[in-house]
């Protein structure tokens, strides 16, 4: 989901926001019903990597960030040092740092309900969120929790299934699941490309990525990467 | 990969993970304001993406191969221009690669 940003102006304070309409909770189980059915794809994707079911499901009750969980056990699957899947991983998660800085004056939370923010808060709960602006503060804040936990929720119930699923199946090739990873960043990338100039930033990393390869350390090529994101960056459009 | 490399992978994502989005909820809006540094930064992800795809569909190691992922990435390519929800996505890819193989 973009980033979406918004003025000061659409914060309204809680005494004059109405309450959450239906909609807002519509909105918010869907989004965390679908996206949590992705954790399928996380479990087996991590088994296949060669992490245990414990270890593939700590990944998401403790990282909970999608893409960056696909990178760091396909790093590693694709030969990768510890390093490069670690620096990939986190690399990819930055984002969420823009959505907290969105979100902090939104929750006004403080303590561990801060740290609970903070750990549920990604593309989707920061997406639904933003979107209830309309409908008023209580229901941005709403959308925030109820998106950010049933995806939690989601996410992890699903993410056993799939290890559990791949553990039972064996040689990952057999099954096609080799193909399950770079399937699901293409799945992961796709909404992203809204326009040509973002199709072109995409295409240029990949024939990037392809051109350093063999040249590069196996891991190294997805770091390298971000250049490009540098260099279309550096100007505006 | 080693019991204690996986435990390492794991442990340090997980906390690093966490910390950039606790790190959003302490540092003021006006840090990351620079309109320089927003542009870029939304740009990441699609690099990082797009590399990942490369890296996992078409490499082994450190060589280019094309073998039964790229079949499958096909599909997935083919299914996501026809608007495929992503688990049908993934499971074509699946199939497919499973199907390449085996037969090939």
């Amino acid at each position: 989901m973009a980033l979406i940003r918004l003025g000061q102006n659409d914060r309204m304070s809680n005494e004059e926001a109405p309450a959450p309409p239906r909609e807002t909770f519509r909105d918010a189980l869907s989004v965390a019903l679908t996206v949590g059915a992705y954790g399928v794809a996380f479990g087996a994707a991590g088994v296949s990597a060669g992490f245990s079911v414990l270890q593939t499901c700590l990944f998401s009750l403790f990282a909970f960030t999608g893409a960056s969980q696909f990178a760091a056990v396909g790093v590693v699957a694709s030969g990768g040092t510890a390093l490069s899947a670690i620096a990939v991983a986190t690399m990819l998660s930055t984002r969420n740092t823009l959505y907290g800085i969105q979100m902090a004056p939104r929750l006004r939370v403080k303590g561990l309900r801060r740290v609970a923010a903070a750990h549920i808060t990604i593309d989707e709960s920061t997406g639904v969120a933003l979107t209830q602006t309309p409908r008023g503060a209580r229901a941005v804040r709403r959308g925030f929790w109820l998106t950010g936990a049933g995806c939690f929720l989601f996410w992890n119930i699903f993410t056993l299934l799939g290890a559990i699923g791949a553990k039972a199946l064996g040689n990952p090739a057999t099954w096609g699941l080799d193909a399950a990873v770079p399937a699901a960043f293409l799945g992961l990338l796709w909404p992203r490309l809204t326009d040509n100039y973002l199709r072109a930033v995409a295409v240029s990393s990949m024939v990037f990525a392809l051109l350093v390869t063999p040249w590069l350390p196996a891991g190294l090529p997805i770091i390298a990467s971000v250049l490009v994101a540098f260099v279309f960056g550096w100007r505006e459009r | 990969m080693s019991a204690s490399t996986s435990w390492i992978v794991l442990l340090a994502t997980c906390m690093l993970c966490f910390a950039i989005k606790l790190v959003g909820y302490y540092i003021p809006e006006a840090w990351l304001a620079h309109p320089r540094l927003q542009r870029i930064n939304a740009l990441v992800p699609i690099s990082l993406l797009g590399a990942l795809v490369i890296a996992e569909g078409l490499v082994d190691k450190t060589r280019i191969v094309l073998d039964h992922r790229l079949a499958g990435l096909a599909v997935a390519l083919g299914l996501l221009f026809a608007r495929a929800p992503f688990p049908v996505v993934v499971v074509g890819a699946t199939v497919t690669s499973a199907l390449v193989y085996h037969f090939h």
